[in-house]
């Protein structure tokens, strides 16, 4: 399949073990091309390790993944699979953004230098240019003013806003958020939350992993429901997490918003 | 109670008074003035004897400084030690020079997902931290008697491209300081790189590969500059370290810092004015290290929260402490020991 038309991403059968633990049992996901999808599910339910093999973060044992029509971490010819060289594998994830739990911004870096580093290094844009990308990236998560803080002086929230503008510095087809929020004080969620809202609005494709079920009934175009390495339940969020078919999602839903 | 309570309610409360301030007398600590006593006891007594003056040896009239005061006067600023105290420092330089990028190397093969290279790495590390560096010295000082004969480099077993004589390109000076101290450095330097390298969170090496950023981008852009805060302190030590190591050198025959002092010593029949002097020197040298060594480390510790480093004077009241009282908090918050006046 031809980049450009097509789903997002598309993954079919997906199998992914560490050692003798299965944790994907058989994944069968499609996120359309400006979509956001949103999957929920019990810790170890296998949605965060879905969600890093669509990167290459975790290479799945078994079944298909593609991203925008590419096989990720492979590449197929006559019907026979070639694993991807480091260089590679780099030039595919230049393409897909990820926002990670724990932030893991560059503690050795100032905010901008956090989101100017990769567009530099990677693909070798001029420093002036750069700067003034990410400065207007931050702006555009409302963080102008701390262009020169490190992220130790700066709160979960606006450390999470910053990982989102330097993922956004790459120009990604796609956004990976693993649980954004979930390292967050509750009162610092909303600013997050509502830069995510935002991205959608514009049209980026988004796969969350998410615990906040409201969100996902709000942006979401897709949500799916992870258990035991398989997708259990997935659906338009408004029927869906209105009126859950499968009785695990209805008992997750209830503990959840309780 | 219920009265209180109702009156608590209707009527606006008045500001709360700040109780006084508690004016308690402080713990007596005997046993600090009289080991404080003591020491200052011991520690005149050896003032004294510093400063004491002894008839002269010689059996001329007068007396003369126990410790030989005049001569050290002489030799501390004499011509002769100038050269000996800049070969001290050279072989300091390239013992260094070869450790760190020796132990770079080594410390990143220990991390390496290739077994070989993580193999080779650790058997270097064993050899190199398991026979002791005087040993080392020696046998590469004496490397050349196994290969009398020219030395040539070229494809394993095949043809030779270039030939060379041990007995001229290892000289004593190489032998000293690149092979015998720099190649047991890196050992010990492959350690501290390695802890550095793994101090830093995994997460920041996943955060620059979802960026498209290759591996040997991100250990140097993302991974070697966060480890650099756990490397450097150690490095330092080190640094200090190697330079009181390359007296070693002086047993190898160099005239650096101790070989001078024992040349000095065989002429004159008196060791101990020498090794004073060369103590002065080498104290010298360690404190513009250790000074160099705190910019260094604040210039790396950049971006990590709770961990301000202070000035230097600030560090160096905290590392003497202050009389009475352990106080730990001086260098992390320098205003308050201004309002404490």
């Amino acid at each position: 399949m031809a980049e450009g038309a097509g789903p997002m991403v598309r993954a079919e059968d997906v199998h992914k073990s560490f050692g003798r633990h299965e944790v994907l049992k058989g994944v069968d996901l499609v996120v359309e091309r400006g979509s956001v999808a949103c999957i929920l599910g019990p810790s170890g339910s296998g949605k965060s390790t879905f969600l890093r093999c669509i990167n290459h973060l975790e290479k799945i044992n078994a079944g298909r993944l593609a991203v925008d029509g590419v096989l990720v971490g492979y590449r197929e010819r006559r019907g026979k699979l070639y694993e991807l060289n480091d260089r590679q594998v780099a030039s595919m994830r230049q393409d897909i953004g990820m926002v990670f739990q724990r932030f893991n911004l560059f503690a050795h870096l100032t905010a901008i230098e956090n989101v100017m580093l990769a567009p530099m290094k990677v693909r070798q844009i001029a420093k002036a240019a750069a700067r003034e990308r990410a400065r207007s990236l931050l702006d555009r998560v409302g963080l102008a003013g701390f262009e020169d803080r490190y992220p130790a002086m700066l709160s979960g929230g606006q450390q999470q806003r910053v990982a989102i503008a330097r993922a956004l510095a790459m120009d990604p087809k796609l956004m990976l958020f693993d649980e954004p929020t979930s390292a967050l004080d509750p009162e610092l969620v909303g600013e997050v939350l509502d830069v995510m809202r935002d991205l959608a609005n514009e049209g980026m494709t988004m796969v969350v992993v998410t615990h906040e079920v409201g969100f996902a009934r709000e942006v979401g175009d897709a949500v799916c429901f992870f258990d035991e390495g398989i997708v259990q339940e997935q659906g338009d969020p408004r029927t869906v997490l209105a009126a859950p078919s499968n009785p695990r999602f209805a008992a997750f839903l209830s503990s959840v918003l309780s | 109670m219920t009265q209180q309570a109702g009156s608590a309610g209707s009527e606006p409360t008045a500001p709360r008074q700040r109780p006084e301030a508690i004016r308690a007398v402080p713990v007596r600590h005997p046993g600090r003035w009289v080991t404080g006593a003591v020491l200052l006891l011991l520690v005149a007594m050896i003032v004294h004897t510093l400063v004491s003056r002894v008839p002269n040896p010689t059996g001329a009239k007068g007396e003369v400084w126990r410790f030989s005061w005049n001569e050290v006067g002489s030799y501390l600023f004499s011509p002769s030690i100038f050269p000996a105290a800049e070969l001290t420092i050279w072989l300091t330089i390239l013992a260094m020079g070869v450790g760190i990028v020796g132990g770079v190397i080594i410390g990143t093969m220990r991390l390496s997902a290739n077994p070989l290279l993580k193999g080779i790495a650790f058997l270097y590390a064993w050899f190199f931290r398991g026979t002791p560096v005087l040993v080392q010295i020696f046998f590469w000082y004496n490397i050349a008697s196994v290969y009398s004969s020219p030395v040539s480099i070229g494809i394993p077993f095949g043809h030779a491209f270039w030939f060379a004589d041990p007995n001229k390109v290892i000289t004593g000076f190489i032998a000293v300081s690149v092979l015998g101290l720099g190649l047991n450095e890196a050992a010990y330097m492959s350690e501290i790189v390695r802890a550095g390298l793994l101090s830093v969170d995994a997460g920041q090496i996943e955060a620059a590969q979802s960026l498209g950023m290759r591996r040997l981008l991100t250990l140097r852009r993302v991974v070697l500059p966060q480890a650099m805060r756990v490397i450097i302190p150690p490095t330092g030590n080190e640094v200090i370290s190697m330079l009181k190591t390359t007296s070693l050198a002086g047993l190898a025959g160099m005239i650096e810092l101790y070989g001078w002092s024992q040349a000095v010593a065989t002429r004159t029949f008196q060791p101990i004015p020498p090794l004073i002097t060369i103590s002065l020197w080498y104290l010298f040298m360690t404190t513009v290290l250790s000074i160099g060594q705190y910019f260094v480390e604040r210039h790396y510790r950049r971006g990590v929260a709770g961990q301000s480093p202070g000035t230097f004077t600030e560090l160096w009241a905290m590392s003497i402490g202050r009389w009475g009282r352990a106080d730990y908090a001086v260098a992390a918050a320098p205003a308050t020991v201004e309002g404490r006046g």
